[in-house]
């Protein structure tokens, strides 16, 4: 890519993550993997939102934690500002975890409902030598306020909270540690459509004032349009298409983004009544028995035989930075 | 000639430790034969609960219908007996349920779990109910039907489960089929072919649908009418173009504006409904989204904090209502 290299922050090299699939009881032996993520070439730039999109088992959450070494990859290399983190062990990897945080899904099963708010956001401060004391309280009653919770939150659990509340208490647990990059895995899924309104514009607003890098992994096609500046899409353990936000939804390349964006309903009945869909026929296949040649094949409605369904298309440039990987792009 | 379903000030409570939670406060609406209606609401506005109760499907205890009306075809289902009830639910009144994983029995095959209300209610016999069953997984695009009837659950995947789903509901031919959140599971891809199938199918068939969702997206494709719910009330309800051409209500207006949408301009920031939706325990006074309302605070309108508006006539729509001391047309006061 044509990008500076001081100005990527993170970098994705031939990533795979396969979880074996074993048999026996007491010597399991392999007897295949799920590929989860089966190859990823991509850069973060600096203070940008890269948007990863994909339909539930693409791989996109995988990619994510691989990224941070929360799964260690099968092949491959992370690079976090030229240091290949796949390398890195033990204290140094836990120094670097301070600056890389991860906002999860699920606001509910996310939060030790044992610990108090104040011990949630607190802990990491702790943990990283942040601070330590009375400044582990001070320091949290101001990041409750950055995120829009009151400070006298401080000791209550996280049962007491709405989703959307413990959503910001995650957020805030996040940006405790001045990180420079973070992880959204589907933040707003789980929320109210006028929940996640709420908690974009927040995550919007810390990134310009502490100026975070985020991957935002979701399913929600409009959602990722509105905060990424770049956006790739994923399709059973590979990035199908790569390109900037406005290039991406305005000329999608890939048949399956294509398919991807005309399945996305718009909520206008007069457009509704005029769009045309594609249908895309049959499920995602297995990902532990991928489909030979192009994952996509299988349900492309404009595969060509002999070749889609033999070989693998490489992910290229199709021209100004607009990456893609299909036969039919040439 | 009279609508198909008439459901007139439904009241349903839940008696709870903490209070009483007014789940559903007093709907009324119409479905007319052959129509859409959509529901439109957050979690927890009562739409799931208000479905429920015209189907008798409300646990009781601690779930109470306290009053109204539920006709259909003219009879009071909340009249009815228990028996009688049970002619009309899956047969001519069906339901499809939100979670295709949790509604379907892992122990029994699909083919046995559509016939079986084949049987009972069309009083087929095991051979008929078969040759049937897997002409409905036929119709809803179950590849190798014949082959599949045998199969369980746990060997469909999702999409292909809820479309199972849709086969079970539409076996004994209803006329009034009810979806509860049907894709909220479901990718978007699998969504679309679910959406395609039920309107070919509604259409081929002639059937009312009552179609329940968070998403104002897949109403605006789908639905002629739309009622949106907010706290148990309806707050507005007009045909799809008017609700979207002329949204009326601020609920609705808030909803339309803190979703990003595909198609428009990329706004810098979305405009949120601040706070949160409010606690149904006990009695409440005045506008249920009073607090969150942008109206009430910039004019502050003594009357949203002490009386709950009624549906009236609003817009150039025709039957366009909202629930509403506020003309946010007109910019004052009704």
């Amino acid at each position: 890519m044509t990008v500076q290299e001081q100005d990527i922050l993170v970098r994705v090299e031939g990533l795979k993550v396969h979880f074996p699939i074993t048999q026996g009881i007491i010597f399991q032996r392999q007897i295949g993997a799920v590929q989860a993520v089966d190859g990823l070439d991509f850069a973060i730039r600096r203070g940008e939102t890269l948007g990863l999109v994909g339909e539930s088992g693409c791989g996109k959450s995988t990619t994510g934690r691989a990224i941070l070494q929360l799964y260690r990859p099968t092949a491959g290399n992370v690079y976090f500002e030229g240091e290949n983190l796949c390398q890195v062990k033990g204290e140094k990897l836990r120094a670097m975890r301070r600056r890389m945080q991860m906002i999860f899904q699920d606001p509910y099963a996310s939060l030790n409902p044992r610990m108090t708010i104040g011990s949630i956001i607190g802990e990491p401060l702790e943990v990283h030598g942040l601070a330590s004391g009375a400044e582990v309280k001070e320091r949290v009653a101001e990041l409750l306020e950055v995120v829009g919770l009151n400070s006298y939150f401080i000791n209550r659990y996280p049962h007491e909270f709405s989703g959307g509340q413990r959503q910001r208490v995650g957020i805030a647990r996040a940006v405790a540690v001045n990180p420079d990059f973070i992880v959204c895995d589907e933040p707003v899924s789980a929320l109210d459509v006028s929940i996640q309104a709420q908690i974009i514009n927040l995550l919007e607003d810390l990134q310009a004032r502490y100026n975070l890098t985020y991957l935002f992994i979701a399913h929600d096609l409009s959602v990722v349009r509105h905060i990424s500046d770049r956006v790739a899409v994923m399709y059973l353990g590979k990035i199908v298409e790569l390109t900037d936000r406005a290039e991406l939804y305005e000329k999608p390349l890939h048949p399956y983004t294509q398919a991807l964006l005309s399945a996305v309903p718009i909520p206008d009945p007069e457009i509704e009544e005029r769009r045309r869909r594609i249908i895309l026929t049959g499920d995602v296949p297995d990902p532990s028995h991928p489909p030979k040649g192009c994952h996509f094949s299988t349900r492309c409605p404009v595969m060509i035989p002999g070749t889609c369904d033999a070989q693998e298309p490489e992910f290229k440039d199709a021209g100004g930075n607009h990456w893609v990987a299909c036969f039919r792009v040439s | 000639m009279a609508p198909l379903l008439q459901v007139k000030g439904l009241k349903t409570q839940f008696f709870t430790q903490d209070g009483i939670v007014h789940a559903v406060d007093g709907i009324s609406y119409d479905v007319e034969e052959g129509e859409t209606l959509g529901i439109v609401g957050e979690s927890g506005c009562g739409k799931s609960v208000g479905v429920l109760s015209v189907m008798r499907l409300i646990p009781t205890p601690p779930g109470k219908i306290v009053a109204g009306e539920v006709l259909f075809q003219g009879r009071d289902m909340l009249k009815m007996s228990e028996e009688e009830v049970r002619q009309i639910r899956g047969n001519q009144m069906a339901m499809i349920f939100q979670d295709p994983m949790t509604s379907l029995n892992p122990v029994l095959t699909i083919g046995r779990q559509i016939s079986e209300a084949l049987e009972l209610h069309l009083n087929m016999d095991k051979n008929q109910a078969r040759t049937r069953t897997i002409e409905l997984l036929e119709m809803v695009n179950i590849p190798g039907a014949a082959g599949r009837v045998d199969d369980y659950p746990h060997q469909f995947s999702g999409g292909m489960r809820q479309r199972v789903m849709i086969a079970m509901a539409l076996s004994c031919n209803p006329k009034l089929l009810i979806a509860d959140e049907p894709t909220t599971a479901l990718d978007v891809t699998i969504q679309a072919q679910f959406v395609d199938i039920v309107k070919r199918l509604r259409d081929e068939l002639s059937m009312s649908v009552i179609w329940i969702t968070h998403d104002l997206g897949i109403v605006a494709g789908l639905a002629q009418r739309v009622a949106v719910m907010y706290a148990g009330h309806i707050v507005e309800m007009a045909s799809v173009k008017d609700l979207y051409r002329e949204p009326s209500h601020p609920y609705t207006l808030g909803l339309l504006g803190s979703i990003p949408r595909l198609d428009a301009e990329r706004r810098s920031r979305l405009t949120p409904i601040e706070g949160l939706p409010p606690d149904l325990v006990g009695e409440n006074r005045g506008c249920p989204f009073a607090p969150r309302c942008p109206y009430q605070k910039e004019h502050a309108i003594e009357r949203c904090l002490q009386e709950n508006p009624q549906l009236a006539p609003v817009g150039t729509g025709l039957k366009h209502q909202a629930a509403c001391w506020f003309d946010v047309r007109r910019g004052m006061a009704r």
